[in-house]
């Protein structure tokens, strides 16, 4: 499974070689290398499944520093891995249109790619921290170049907000690595180095907050509508899809499992808040509620889909701060679900929709009879509605279950508030749904004639392979998650006990 | 049949017929046909396979995802089964009534084959997941149905459909949520189990606290159970939805929604609500029965008022679903000796029959309706017509029947049911039964009304040639009168398989 | 004194004065009817074959160093770090050379080789200074060599403005300097750098802190001057601006390492003040409404820290508002000095704050060589330096755009390239010193300021990449050169991606104690 992190970067690299001008070689190597990633995802997925942590590789990498090159996969490093292949292959069929400098385009993307396969299987905290900021420029330069609407002012804010969220991030790295007496900075040997509590305490939210900024927590999550919508399909998709999840990933695999002392009580209590366990539920929570109403009031397709990917990502920080089994299992579920969804919603809005009408604004799309001229797209979108909505048959239901289950057991007004942004989250959906596709708003003359003018470009074969790819994974994982569920519940179990294997 | 999964075979075939319908293009219909013939005919099979003793048959188990309590857990008993051979008949009789179905035929028909789908799996479910995924599958279907083939006022009356029952769903997801945290269980089988010896009040009571604003929590969750069904029975005051719906869908849409939709209401009261809420509903059942008899009456009287025929029959079914509710609501009570144990017997086969009665007939009135709007371009209204005995003497005829059955009449399928309930609630709760026979006057006035206005009378000029029923019509409808027929002069051919299983599903209830 | 001695630890100055009179020979001599470029040529690679030649002859310096005959003060330290910043600076100065070619902004090429030669003469002594005086025939000879480098584009006006500012500043520092000098042999009566600290701790513990006190800070000053940092800084800007590329190439890269190597020295001699090496800690006694002080460690470390705080700020923050790029490299050259004040305020007596410092700098020399090279064509080719002079670069020039990428991202500290390892490093050492809030706060200072830096370097790298191009010619670049900034390139890349092998060889060098 290492593989899957230099194929991605040799990938990147042969592209960024390419000479210009041959972009259809260009999109069928990326795809080659995107799809040779994803079978290495899903074999080390089947081959690891039943088994604890793998290590994979492990070399020394700076001896005197007790840094190492080490990479291991859990049954959390596997699904998420397995997700991250799911959106290369499908960010690159959605990118099959890319006319524009393409060799270049595919080659950030691959480096993405690569940044991100390389977080999600590094034990090595360092090692972890490299590959988390090598993922932040060429995040940067597919807005910046590729992008639409305020295209350098989102590119520019989102590789800001990323970076300080890791330098915050780099700070907790330097003092834990210190104070565990800078022998070695492998996460198995800093989760058993016995930091003290009073360290942790402050430590814990510091790197907690530097990698919820990346996972779009309230209130640090302005990024990430500008930046959704600012960014070309693709990215959009990674960046929904799998970049948050980093964050998310950061904050269960360093936060909680290096610094657990961090989410205890201080012992005294303000307002009902008495740990920092409470203060990030609460602001998870905010996000969920505060996402699916913003949602609810937006005009812009894109900036729905984007305020929904906030509300969706608060519901992975309230799972990741239940701190039981089942709440952190559903977290893990919904970082799965909602990098699929996620994906195939800003494929449907960004490559289906906007490339063939060039608007996103929902009063516009009322007029075009969507449904009549892209019945494809339109069911395309119902059903990624209902992925979204969480009903029951598809991934999202398993993954918001257990959520508020694990939520109930510690505070039952969390899964209340939750249970509060879910039905927004119906209604958004909703209306996204009627106005975009379903409307029956009468044409004007005007309009009419438009219609006439532009026949709507038919539909390719890869977004049909595209949509069909993440709609058919979220329908599989929901009618059988255990699929999924078998292989996180063990690593999430290890995990919350506090050590490795 | 040993080692074949009917059940499971029964749920996916009509997934199956749906995916091919949806590429048959202009041949959807007939695929669709196909589907239901075959489905008909796998439900009669479930039928006959029932175990004698009325305990749940023919089960299926396989583990699914057991961290979270969910199993694949699927069987019928006397009730289960006779729901499947409804939602089958009803479907069957839908695909039949819809051969004007020119625009996108196709995703029509995928579209009801995904809905019987629906009816099917949540009909047979014992785990709660299951039951809820396919309770949520036939909500999708039926939306997009009104919403793209209906009438005038399609979208408003589509909206409405979505937003009550999706509600009514939230309800009763976060019900079972709180049950499953407090047990660790979804499995219907084994809740009712526990309900029936107390324990699980304090399971409930152990985990989740003793009270909220001076009511045990039990009480809320059964209210917030209670209320999603209510809404999709419906029971007033959660009914506004429904003439809307049923006015605006196209009617071989509305024929399932009335048919077999409402019907996942009642079944989910008698599976869910009362097995594992029945002392909580015994708690308020005077409440609970002055609501049904509301129904009763109200959707009488407001039959009574509407002009389109439609919306008649709309409100006339929720006058008929009413009495379901009074009789389930009747019988929640803890029944000491004999005779209270019978009238709770009677009552509950009632329910039954009328659940199935009710959608036959029902069904086959809007079908007729459909056909009467087909040859008079649209008009639906009762003051359109009149007279049309004369010009079409076997429309009348039949629909006479139909119409009869619906009112009660002795000898047809609508009075057993409707003689069981009132049998049973006379006992049980005579107040809300005598007030509930206004309902029945009324509606007899109001079918009455129907049948002298449109068939009877002087006939008009512009109907003189009002077509007659044409041959497949004939073919298509007599089975289903003489269904009517049949129930109605020999009931014990349903009920013979039926009184096991209410034996069975009183013994497990506790009041 | 035993000449044997002096010439045997000064092989690698000798080697370098050697180089430099040969190539004012060959030029004058038989060069005087060729072309520019030929004499551009052999200059540079004379030049370059010097430093090779002064490299090879540090095997031969032995490990001894140099004392005065009779006493132990040592006048010259050999091995150890000292190897390593002469190592670099050879290195570095022969990159700097090898930047020369193809460059016309001179016709007097023998001069201005032979000048680079000597201050990187100049520079290997201050390495290895360990006596007040050597110090400043060191620094002098550095210094007056890098003014006069400065003001060599006789052609440009803004060449000569910066030599004059960087006179007249470097003259009024080395004043300072002195200054400071005589107040700490006059405390002490030693001008050895470790008996100076030594008596200057017993000094101070009966009286004489105050007097030690404003030595530092004079001391510091000079110091401050050379290393560019707040609020000695003024010149900074205008001569990375003004002075030729290969000029500035070498004033940002040598003359910082050998300043920083003399910086090593002083907080290495003040870390071991006691043979028995117990460890130094930050701290601040306070009993009274003035502090009593103990030696020079505590006012050396407050004095350093300011200097890093105050240049990590104004450094970050100036350059945000640059439009010159040349300026932001100066500016942020302030800044990066910051960083390693704060090493050198929180040293460890072990080897590894030093060890941090000298790869910090080496690898920060080398990334700034390329990036003056690279800027240099740019300038060239399209007469300004200014941020709109980038526009399109990716498409005029994709192998130079690559190398500028990696070269600044390489600056803001983006892994897996060396300037993060370098900072990582950095800051390891500063907390592995003393892990207490004030270190905290530094680094987080520190690191938090590294983020706002991400966002100059990127406007560069936007117009080189995203915006839409002004002019579509393309931009040639010389081959050698552009054969260097590959390679630093290279090297930047290597060095990040193994930082073990830059590292290990600094560790086998430095003694552990």
């Amino acid at each position: 499974m290492a593989w899957t992190i230099y194929i991605s970067f040799a990938g990147a690299l042969l592209l960024a070689l390419l000479p210009k001008g041959r972009p259809a070689l260009a999109r069928w190597l990326a795809l080659a290398v995107a799809v040779a990633g994803l079978a290495l995802a899903v074999q080390g997925f089947v081959a690891g499944m039943g088994q604890g942590r793998v290590t994979l590789v492990d070399l020394p990498w700076v001896p005197s520093m007790g840094i190492h090159f080490l990479l291991a996969a859990d049954g959390i490093s596997r699904v998420l891995v397995l997700l991250t292949g799911l959106a290369a292959v499908a960010g690159v069929l959605f990118s099959w249109n890319i006319e524009l400098r393409t060799n270049e385009f595919f080659a950030f993307f691959l480096a993405l790619i690569g940044g991100v396969y390389g977080v999600f299987l590094s034990f090595d905290l360092f090692l972890l921290f490299v590959f988390y900021e090598i993922a932040i420029v060429p995040k940067y330069f597919l807005i910046a170049i590729w992008g639409s609407t305020r295209r350098e002012y989102a590119a520019m804010k989102l590789a800001l907000y990323s970076f300080v969220g890791s330098a915050m991030v780099l700070i907790g790295l330097l003092a834990a690595y210190a104070t565990a007496g800078s022998h070695s900075t492998g996460l198995v040997a800093l989760a058993h180095a016995g930091l003290p509590v009073s360290f942790q305490m402050w430590c814990f939210p510091l790197v907690f907050t530097g990698f919820a900024i990346l996972a779009g927590m309230w209130p640090f999550h302005t990024w990430a509508p500008t930046g959704h919508v600012a960014a070309p399909t693709a990215a959009s998709m990674l960046l929904a899809g799998v970049v948050m999840k980093l964050g998310a990933y950061g904050c269960l695999r360093v936060g909680i499992w290096l610094f657990p002392h961090g989410l205890d009580p201080w012992g005294f209590s303000f307002i009902g808040i008495g740990s920092w366990r409470d203060v990030f539920a609460v602001l998870a929570v905010v996000g969920i509620v505060y996402g699916a109403l913003v949602a609810l009031a937006q005009t812009d397709f894109k900036f729905v889909i984007g305020y929904s990917s906030v509300s969706h990502m608060g519901f992975v920080l309230l799972g990741l701060v239940t701190l039981n089994q089942i709440g952190v299992t559903g977290a893990v579920m919904q970082m799965f679900s909602h990098g699929i969804i996620a994906g195939l919603l800003f494929a449907i809005v960004g490559r289906i929709v906007y490339d063939r009408t060039h608007t996103r604004q929902l009063a516009e799309l009322e007029t075009m009879h969507l449904s009549r001229r892209l019945p494809f797209v339109a069911w395309a979108f119902v059903i990624a509605g209902m992925a979204s909505m969480g009903l029951p048959g598809f991934s999202g239901f398993v993954a918001e279950l257990q959520i508020l289950v694990g939520a109930w057991k510690v505070a039952p007004w969390w899964t209340m508030a939750a249970g509060v942004g879910i039905v927004v989250g119906v209604a958004y959906t909703w209306r996204a749904l009627q106005k975009a596709f379903f409307s029956d708003v009468r044409p004007s003359a005007h309009a009419l004639e438009q219609e006439h003018g532009h026949e709507l470009a038919a539909i390719t074969w890869p977004e049909v392979t595209g949509v069909g790819l993440l709609a058919g994974v979220s329908l599989f994982v929901g009618l059988y998650p255990r699929i999924l569920l078998d292989t996180i519940e063990p690593a999430v179990k290890a995990l919350l006990a506090g050590g490795g294997q | 049949m040993n080692g074949i999964p009917v059940l499971t075979v029964l749920t996916v075939l009509p997934l199956v017929g749906a995916a091919i319908a949806l590429v048959a293009g202009k041949h959807a219909r007939a695929v669709a046909l196909i589907t239901t013939f075959v489905s008909l005919a796998l439900a009669l099979v479930v039928w006959t396979e029932l175990p004698v003793d009325g305990s749940i048959g023919l089960v299926e188990r396989a583990a699914w995802a057991p961290s979270l309590g969910i199993e694949y857990h699927l069987g019928v008993d006397g009730l289960g089964a006779l729901m499947l051979v409804l939602a089958a008949i009803v479907t069957l009789m839908s695909v039949d009534a819809a051969h004007r179905v020119h625009h996108q035929p196709g995703l029509y028909f995928g579209l009801v084959l995904v809905l019987e789908a629906g009816l099917f799996g949540s009909f047979t479910a014992l785990n709660f997941f299951h039951w809820f995924l396919f309770w949520e599958l036939s909500l999708i279907p039926a939306f997009f149905l009104i919403k793209l083939w209906g009438g005038a006022r399609r979208g408003p009356a589509a909206t409405q459909f979505f937003v009550y029952t999706m509600a009514g769903s939230a309800a009763l997801l976060v019900a079972f949520l709180a049950v499953f945290l407090s047990t660790g269980s979804m499995d219907f089988p084994h809740l009712t189990l526990l309900a029936s010896t107390g324990e699980l009040e304090q399971m409930v009571a152990a985990h989740l606290g003793a009270g909220v604003m001076g009511w045990p929590v039990m009480l809320w969750l059964a209210v917030g159970v209670l209320a999603g069904f209510s809404v999709k029975v419906p029971m007033i005051p959660f009914h506004t939805w429904l003439p809307a719906a049923y006015a605006e869908a196209p009617s071989p849409v509305t024929m399932l929604l009335t048919g077999a939709m409402s019907k996942m209401g009642v079944y989910g009261l008698l599976r869910i609500a009362i097995p594992l809420f029945g002392h909580q509903i015994a708690q308020i059942r005077t409440p609970l029965l002055v609501l049904a008899v509301a129904t009763v009456v109200m959707g009488a009287w407001a039959a009574a008022a509407q002009k389109d025929l439609k919306r008649v029959f709309a409100y006339s079914s929720v006058n008929h679903l009413g009495y379901c509710l009074l009789a389930i609501f009747a019988l929640a009570v803890p029944a000491v000796g004999v005779a209270a144990q019978t009238s709770q017997a009677a009552a509950l086969n009632g329910v039954i029959l009328q659940m199935f009665n009710h959608g036959i007939t029902a069904a086959a009135l809007f079908w007729f309706v459909a056909m009467i709007q087909e040859r008079t371009g649209g008009h639906r209204g009762i003051d359109d017509f009149g007279g049309l005995r004369k010009p079409a003497p076997v429309l009348a005829g039949l629909m006479g029947i139909a119409l009869f059955s619906s009112l009660g009449l002795p000898g047809l399928n609508g009075f057993v049911g409707e003689f069981l309930i009132f049998r049973g609630v006379f006992s049980l709760a005579w107040v809300a039964a005598t007030v509930s026979l206004l309902g029945l006057l009324v509606t007899a006035v109001v079918i009455l009304t129907v049948i002298q206005k449109v068939f009877s009378g002087p006939t008009p000029e512009h109907w003189a040639s009002f077509p007659d029923l044409h041959h497949g019509e004939r073919l298509a409808l007599v089975p289903v009168i003489g269904l009517m027929f049949l129930v109605g002069l020999l009931p014990q051919l349903i009920l013979d398989s039926v009184n096991p299983t209410v034996v069975n599903l009183l013994a497990h209830w506790r009041f | 004194m035993n000449y044997a001695d002096l010439f045997r630890v000064t092989l690698p100055e000798t080697a370098l004065e050697i180089a430099a009179l040969l190539v004012l020979v060959v030029d004058l001599g038989f060069l005087r009817k060729a072309a520019l470029k030929v004499r551009v040529a052999v200059a540079a690679l004379l030049g370059v074959a010097g430093c090779g030649a002064a490299l090879w002859t540090m095997q031969f310096q032995g490990s001894g160093g140099l004392a005065l005959e009779g006493s132990k003060d040592m006048l010259l330290a050999t091995g150890g770090f000292v190897q390593v910043a002469q190592s670099g600076i050879l290195v570095l100065t022969s990159l700097t050379l090898l930047l020369l070619i193809d460059s016309v902004f001179t016709k007097h090429v023998g001069e201005y080789v032979a000048v680079v030669l000597m201050a990187a003469a100049g520079g290997l002594l201050i390495a290895g200074a360990q006596d007040l005086l050597v110090i400043f025939v060191g620094l002098e000879l550095l210094s007056l060599g890098l003014y006069i480098l400065t003001a060599f584009a006789k052609s440009s006006g803004k060449s000569a403005e910066a030599a004059l500012k960087y006179y007249l500043f470097g003259g009024m520092s080395a004043a300072f300097l002195l200054f400071g000098f005589s107040y700490l042999y006059g405390i002490t009566g030693s001008t050895n750098l470790h008996q100076i600290m030594l008596t200057s701790f017993f000094a101070s513990a009966s009286g004489a802190a105050p007097l030690l006190y404003v030595s530092l800070v004079m001391v510091g000053a000079g110091l401050a001057f050379k290393v560019a940092a707040v609020p000695f800084h003024l010149w900074a800007p205008d001569t990375y601006e003004g002075a030729p590329a290969p000029a500035a190439a070498f004033i940002a890269s040598v003359s910082k390492v050998a300043s920083f190597a003399l910086l090593i020295s002083i907080a290495t001699a003040i870390a071991h003040i006691f043979s028995n090496a117990r460890t130094v800690q930050f701290v601040i006694t306070v009993t009274g409404p003035v502090p009593k002080f103990l030696g020079a460690q505590v006012p050396w470390s407050i004095v350093l820290t300011v200097f890093s705080v105050a240049s990590m700020v104004l450094g970050n923050l100036a350059a945000l508002a640059q439009v010159s790029v040349r300026r932001l490299l100066a500016y942020s050259a302030i800044a990066h000095a910051g960083y390693m004040l704060l090493a050198l305020a929180f040293f460890s007596h072990t080897s590894s704050s030093a060890n941090a410092v000298l790869y910090y700098i080496l690898t920060y020399g080398l990334t700034t060589i390329g990036a003056f090279g690279a800027v240099d064509v740019i300038q060239r080719a399209t007469g300004s330096d200014r941020m709109d002079a980038f526009l399109g670069l990716h498409k005029r020039n994709p192998v130079l755009a690559a190398v500028l990428l990696v070269l600044f991202l390489s600056l803001a500290g983006i892994p897996p390239l060396v300037g993060f390892w370098a900072k990582f490093n950095l800051f390891a050492a500063v907390l592995g010193v003393q892990a207490g809030v004030v270190p905290f706060a530094l680094v987080a200072l520190a690191v938090a300021l590294s983020a706002v830096s991400l966002y100059y370097y990127l406007q560069v790298l936007k117009r080189a990449y995203v915006m839409p191009a002004v002019v579509d010619t393309p931009i040639k670049a010389h081959p050698v050169t552009l054969l260097v900034l590959l390679l630093i390139a290279a090297a930047v890349v290597a060095l990040g991606c193994f930082p073990a092998l830059l590292q290990g060889w600094i560790e086998s060098l430095s003694p552990m104690m």
